[in-house]
């Protein structure tokens, strides 16, 4: 009997999941369908840029400024063993634009602003805000959704080049300030390894695909939670455990795709 | 908050998040080396470029004087078609030389052009006929074994 009831539960559970990602997916059209409007108020747009881009500039570039000087000290101590400390540089400058920056602006990105967001929306509907829009004809998705969306996406990126701009600072500051490695071989090794295209825009497109991701499963899960203290609370924590093991998965796929054979 | 502050924070932050781009650009990149300057194209045929890559540097008496562009293989010669973009600046006369170098023991590898005497220079289009191919290890390794065979035993 027991055997019976897991297997139920865990076949309940990829019914549900599948039936989420249906819907969720059914949001981010309708998101997209919507984001007209938002744009001829444009706004809504900047009073969200606000609160989900200016807000986390602080803990984007301290985070940044940290990782980088972590790299910079790390990444000494292991080119020192091969006498070649002078491609400093080039390990902080491509760890940093490949992959720490995007990932690690997302990952702060959701936890900051992405749980901000939900929690937002979820008291929204649970204080039957939302119930009261459809009422008077205003289109909640229009309205409250898809400014969120778009500020989301265009701080993404942004952000993730200040904390890639803000750690390589940060490695310089350890690496050549505090350490003494070679000032012109630090900058121009950087610079022969590190190319537009390939590292810095793969770097950007990267965190564009984190910004609509994290996002995307932000507003959504704000939208589905349950109008309860509780919904609202486990709805948050999903927003930052799914959208967290979203951008670690997605970063591991898009690299293979941007970097293989390079 | 006002709106006049909103706009100016958010206006400040799109700056902030432009301005790391364009540093991460000129700074970190290589947008701020590349094309500053007018280049001319040339290119060799090489027999083996062993690891030369697109964009590895091009130099003359250590002096960085341009970036290959582009490496193909010619199937009528079956040889490496490399194409090199050098700097205007530099004129190098017809029968230079160009050798693929390796830079340091387990370097990346780059061209070095040694200029002859010729009076007149390269121009756009044209070809360096003399080229040093690559060293490959294995090359060298059955030469060594081949005149070791060759050698009258004692």
């Amino acid at each position: 009997m027991a055997v019976q009831s897991t297997i139920r539960a865990i076949g309940h559970q990829i019914v549900n999941t599948v039936w989420r990602i249906g819907v969720a997916a059914r949001f981010f059209f309708l998101t997209l369908l919507y984001s007209g409007n938002s744009f001829r108020r444009f706004h809504l747009i900047i009073k969200e840029l606000f609160s989900s881009g200016v807000m986390s500039l602080i803990i984007i570039i301290v985070a940044g400024l940290f990782v980088g000087m972590v790299l910079g000290l790390q990444g000494y101590e292991t080119l020192k063993r091969y006498g070649s400390e002078s491609a400093l540089g080039v390990m902080v400058a491509l760890g940093l634009v490949r992959e720490l920056g995007p990932v690690m602006a997302a990952l702060l990105f959701a936890s900051r602003a992405g749980s901000a967001m939900t929690a937002e929306i979820g008291l929204m509907k649970a204080t039957e805000q939302i119930s009261a829009m459809e009422m008077m004809a205003v289109n909640p998705i229009a309205r409250i959704v898809a400014p969120r969306f778009w500020a989301g996406v265009i701080s993404m990126p942004l952000l993730a080049a200040l904390f890639s701009a803000v750690g390589i600072f940060g490695g310089y500051l350890v690496g050549v300030v505090q350490i003494g490695v070679d000032e012109g071989s630090f900058w121009s090794q950087m610079q022969a390894a590190v190319d537009f295209r390939e590292d810095i825009m793969n770097g950007a497109i990267k965190s564009l695909v984190f910004g609509v991701v994290v996002t995307v499963i932000a507003l959504f899960e704000g939208f589905d939670a349950p109008p309860t203290a509780e919904g609202v609370s486990g709805a948050t924590t999903r927003t930052v455990v799914t959208s967290s093991l979203a951008i670690l998965m997605l970063d591991f796929v898009l690299t293979a795709i941007m970097f293989r054979g390079a | 908050m006002e709106r006049t502050t909103l706009d100016l924070w958010v206006g400040m932050f799109v700056v902030a998040g432009a301005a790391a781009l364009v540093i991460l650009a000129m700074k970190v990149g290589n947008l701020g080396t590349y094309n500053v300057s007018e280049t001319y194209q040339v290119h060799a045929y090489f027999s083996n470029i062993g690891g030369l890559k697109p964009k590895a540097s091009i130099r003359s008496a250590g002096v960085l004087v341009g970036r290959v562009t582009s490496i193909s293989l010619n199937t009528e010669r079956y040889e490496a078609d490399v194409v090199m973009s050098v700097d205007k600046r530099y004129q190098f006369p017809k029968d230079t030389f160009a050798n693929i170098l390796t830079s340091g023991l387990l370097g990346e590898q780059y061209i070095g052009l040694v200029p002859g005497g010729d009076t007149e220079t390269l121009k756009n289009g044209e070809l360096i006929k003399q080229t040093q191919s690559a060293m490959v290890l294995e090359d060298l390794i059955s030469k060594f074994m081949y005149s070791k065979a060759a050698e009258p035993s004692k």
